[in-house]
């Protein structure tokens, strides 16, 4: 589905990723772990177009889409969420959904100004959908709140509906249980196993061990820009490498 | 007339009105720094230096350098009431609302100016006579040599300032960065007052050493405040080297373009210089680009 | 959403209702200006509330718009609804060509490059006698016509440019509703989570800053045609300030926002020509502390004021209730 091929990434003298290489399989749910710094976030802002990289290739089902910006990459279907949310706050969970629309709609300024028939319809259709969606996270009643006002936890899950209204075929989250209490994190488990059973990829970086051991079906783990190792939950939790570096030297 | 002592002419005046532009193009990049604000207000402190000193002077009648030391004085307090009455008790500042606040302050002091001193523009006696001096052929103010020597004098205070003493150097830290800064101890807040006090007080210099060749009046403030922001552009907006080079080119090539090319487009070369480095080179011409991080 | 559109049918009838209680020629005059300035702060709007990206040049598109317009008709004799659309055509297609570099910019930069922009226009407005008259200005521009009515008069001016005002609100409340509205605001709010949602950022601030550019040259033909007399001090960086003004104090993203701006800016220094001089140090003020106080502006003001007047209602209605 995704392929990670020899990506290096320096900033200024920097090596914050070196050579990594992956793939991420259809359907299946792969978290990226690995100590703090590990370059993460780093890769999952070359994956999804935020930074070119410097060196090395991405690959989304066979299609080299390196370099390619985010806006590009959505109407392929590839989606992130990010670790410190970027919500539209000064608009409603329901406007920030239908933003999530915008690349599967086609109206352009000028039907818009003009408020053209075909618009109307268009717009209607998208509200249905976004709906749908809200429904689908379990936040259909909060359509009309501004999402400024919104506790942290639910504003995760109206970034999840947000993207989900993309239709993504792969969806990468950053984070997506951090500042979330233990209740929360139970029903974002569900939910993301609700977004696999629906045919989506997941990737997601991740700090809760808990979570990531229960819900992936692959790990890939990283440590100071490179790849440490790669496979099975089980296969991660034996690997001696692995946990050096989680418990550090010695 | 010849054009070598034609040129060396223009270079004399463009070099002088450069070095103003540079004082006040380190005015914004000392407060850019500190505080990541564009002042646009800056402006007005040049016309503030200018006009108190006409007013301590010629209305009040004080001795030149007490009218120059009261005019900076008061000049530096309007700045830092400026930064306390209105930056520092916005809660959620983004840049559009420094942009529309600084602003906002600018016309208002142009307004206050307008209104206490009038319309009209003054002039400022030369600090040392009208005579002319020749210097290769070039018939040179006294006053451009002063300009020089305090410009150069300000920059040599400035740069003792942010590398010599304990105070410059925690503002260095806050310009790399802010958190940091304040993790470490320093109170960042006391080096915004500082940034304003001393950006404030450098463009009120630069209105003061100007005035005697250019007359000053309530509305200098807003060209010149844009030019030393050109000269802070091409420089990068660093605090130091960068912004006097850029400052200096700027006033060399108006200086020639004025004399050589037309004079009613004098102002527009500053502007389209601007453009073209925000289009080209953002970073300046003197510095390296730098990765901007999500 | 339906009340905004609740809101303009009543505005604009109530807009074509006022000529029948002023009769006076000074009041509509005002009023026409009102007009012309409702225009630009909403064009400017779609721009600064909508998109988030500032320009304090957009006196500038406005001018160009005007001189466009007045030079072909004035000097060549050409149709003027002509000029006006070759106006729009030629301003709109320079705002496009200049938007990709210009929106690159972001916060103080952008604020600076269009600044700048704006200058040089007014420089070169100013420079280029020949054309544009220079200083001194242009006059001998002919009024609007349609069929045999000229607008020339205060009342016929008033219809005609609210006529354009109100078409311009409408069209940006329908904008504002829609999905290339609501992608100006995801921009405005995070441009990096709009992007990944699929929107193309950077074509369409340059879209917008286009049409809002289109709009003040449009603004600026219909001030050339009824003034009749143009001169580049209505075209300066004054003015795109006062514009800047009038979206702030309006509210940034407020459609009626902006007319509320627009009306008290133009209205202010009539009121204040007895203190002559003041109204600068006033615009000064209102700038520091609407931003300060009251950064949803005089239609956040107002929603606040009748959002909590409905809560009394209701709790008092409550209380009697038991």
């Amino acid at each position: 589905m995704l392929r990670v091929e020899g990506v290096t990434q320096i900033f200024g003298g920097l090596t914050a990723l070196e050579d990594v290489s992956f793939r991420v399989g259809k359907g299946a749910i792969t978290g990226v772990i690995g100590p703090n710094g590990a370059g993460k976030t780093t890769l999952f802002n070359i994956i999804t177009g935020l930074y070119t990289q410097t060196g090395g290739k991405v690959f989304l089902e066979e299609a080299d889409i390196s370099g390619f910006p985010p806006e590009r990459l959505a109407p392929r279907g590839l989606v992130r969420t990010f670790q410190n949310i970027e919500m539209f706050h000064q608009m409603t969970v329901l406007e920030n959904v239908l933003v999530g629309l915008h690349s599967r709609s086609r109206s352009g300024i000028l039907s818009c100004l003009l408020k053209l028939p075909r618009q109307l319809a268009e717009e209607r259709r998208m509200r249905e959908e976004a709906h749908t969606w809200l429904e689908f996270c379990g936040i259909a009643d909060l359509g009309g709140v501004e999402a400024g006002a919104l506790p942290f936890g639910k504003c995760r899950l109206v970034e999840i509906a947000r993207a989900m209204a993309v239709n993504p075929r792969i969806l990468l989250m950053d984070e997506p249980a951090a500042g979330l209490n233990s209740r929360e994190t139970a029903d974002l488990e569900l939910l993301i196993r609700k977004i696999r059973d629906m045919g989506v990829t997941v990737v997601l970086v991740e700090h809760d061990m808990e979570l990531v051991m229960d819900i992936c079906d692959a790990i890939v783990v990283l440590n100071l820009g490179k790849k440490l190792a790669e496979g099975t939950p089980r296969q991660i939790q034996e690997n001696p490498d692995v946990i050096k570096a989680y418990l550090g030297e010695g | 007339m010849d054009l070598l002592p034609q040129l060396t002419q223009y270079a004399f005046s463009g070099l002088s009105t450069g070095a103003i532009y540079a004082l006040i193009g380190l005015g914004f990049a000392i407060i850019y720094n500190s505080t990541g604000i564009i002042n646009f207000a800056q402006g007005e402190f040049v016309m503030l230096g200018g006009v108190l000193t006409h007013f301590f002077l010629m209305v009040l009648k004080f001795p030149l350098v007490v009218s120059m030391a009261v005019a900076i004085l008061v000049a530096t307090a309007i700045g830092v009431a400026f930064e306390r009455l209105t930056i520092r008790p916005l809660k959620r500042p983004t840049p559009l609302s420094m942009v529309i606040i600084t602003i906002g302050g600018s016309i208002f002091i142009r307004g206050v100016a307008m209104l206490i001193w009038g319309k009209d523009t003054h002039s400022l006696p030369p600090f040392s006579g009208n005579e002319p001096l020749v210097i290769a052929g070039a018939t040179v103010m006294p006053q451009h040599l002063w300009i020089f020597g305090l410009t150069l004098l300000v920059i040599a205070a400035n740069k003792y300032f942010f590398y010599y003493t304990i105070s410059g150097k925690a503002m260095r830290a806050c310009s790399y960065n802010r958190t940091a800064a304040s993790l470490v101890g320093i109170d960042v807040r006391r080096m915004v007052f500082l940034s304003f006090a001393i950006s404030s007080a450098m463009g009120a210099m630069a209105g003061i050493i100007i005035a005697p060749l250019t007359m000053t009046a309530y509305d200098v403030g807003v060209m010149l405040g844009l030019k030393g922001f050109c000269a802070a552009i091409i420089g990068g907006m660093s605090s130091g080297f960068g912004t006097v080079l850029g400052g200096l080119l700027l006033g060399l090539l108006e200086s020639l373009g004025a004399g050589l090319i037309s004079s009613g487009y004098k102002d527009a070369i500053a502007f389209i210089i601007l453009l073209l480095i925000l289009f080209i080179r953002p970073q300046g011409l003197f510095s390296k680009a730098q990765t901007e991080r999500v | 959403m339906k009340r905004d559109y609740l809101l303009f049918i009543l505005f604009a009838l109530l807009v074509y209702a006022v000529p029948t209680f002023f009769k006076g020629g000074y009041l509509l005059n005002v009023l026409v200006f009102m007009g012309i300035n409702t225009m630009l702060a909403v064009a400017l709007n779609l721009l600064l509330g909508f998109a988030g990206q500032i320009s304090l040049g957009h006196a500038s598109f406005f001018g160009l718009g005007a001189y466009c317009s007045g030079i072909l008709t004035a000097t060549y004799g050409f149709n003027p609804w002509l000029t006006m659309v070759i106006a729009a055509a030629g301003v709109g297609l320079l705002a496009f060509g200049l938007g990709f570099p210009i929106l690159k910019l972001k916060g103080h930069y952008l604020a600076m490059a269009t600044l700048g922009f704006g200058i040089i226009v007014y420089i070169v407005l100013n420079e280029t006698v020949a054309l544009t008259g220079g200083p001194s200005g242009l006059s001998g521009i002919p009024n609007l016509k349609i069929g045999t009515l000229l607008f020339d008069g205060d009342l016929k001016n008033y219809y005609l440019i609210w006529t354009f005002a109100l078409v311009t609100m409408l069209l940006s409340i329908n904008l504002a509703h829609s999905r290339i509205g609501r992608a100006l605001r995801a921009i405005h709010d995070s441009e990096v989570a709009s992007r990944v949602m699929g929107v193309n950022a950077r074509l369409l601030k340059v879209q917008i800053f286009s049409l809002s550019a289109v709009i003040s040259a449009v603004a600026g033909g219909l001030y050339a045609h009824t003034m009749s007399f143009i001169s580049p001090a209505s075209f300066g960086f004054n003015f795109s300030v006062e514009l800047v003004t009038m979206v702030v104090i309006g509210g940034l993203g407020s459609i009626f926002g902006s007319f509320l701006g627009a009306a008290l800016l133009t209205i202010l220094p009539e009121l204040l020509r007895v203190v002559q001089d003041y109204d600068i140090v006033v615009y000064g003020l209102l700038l520091i502390v609407m931003t300060m106080y009251m950064p949803k502006g005089l239609a956040g003001g107002v929603a606040a004021c009748w959002r909590l007047l409905r809560s009394k209602k209701v709790k008092a209605v409550e209380n009697a209730q038991g």
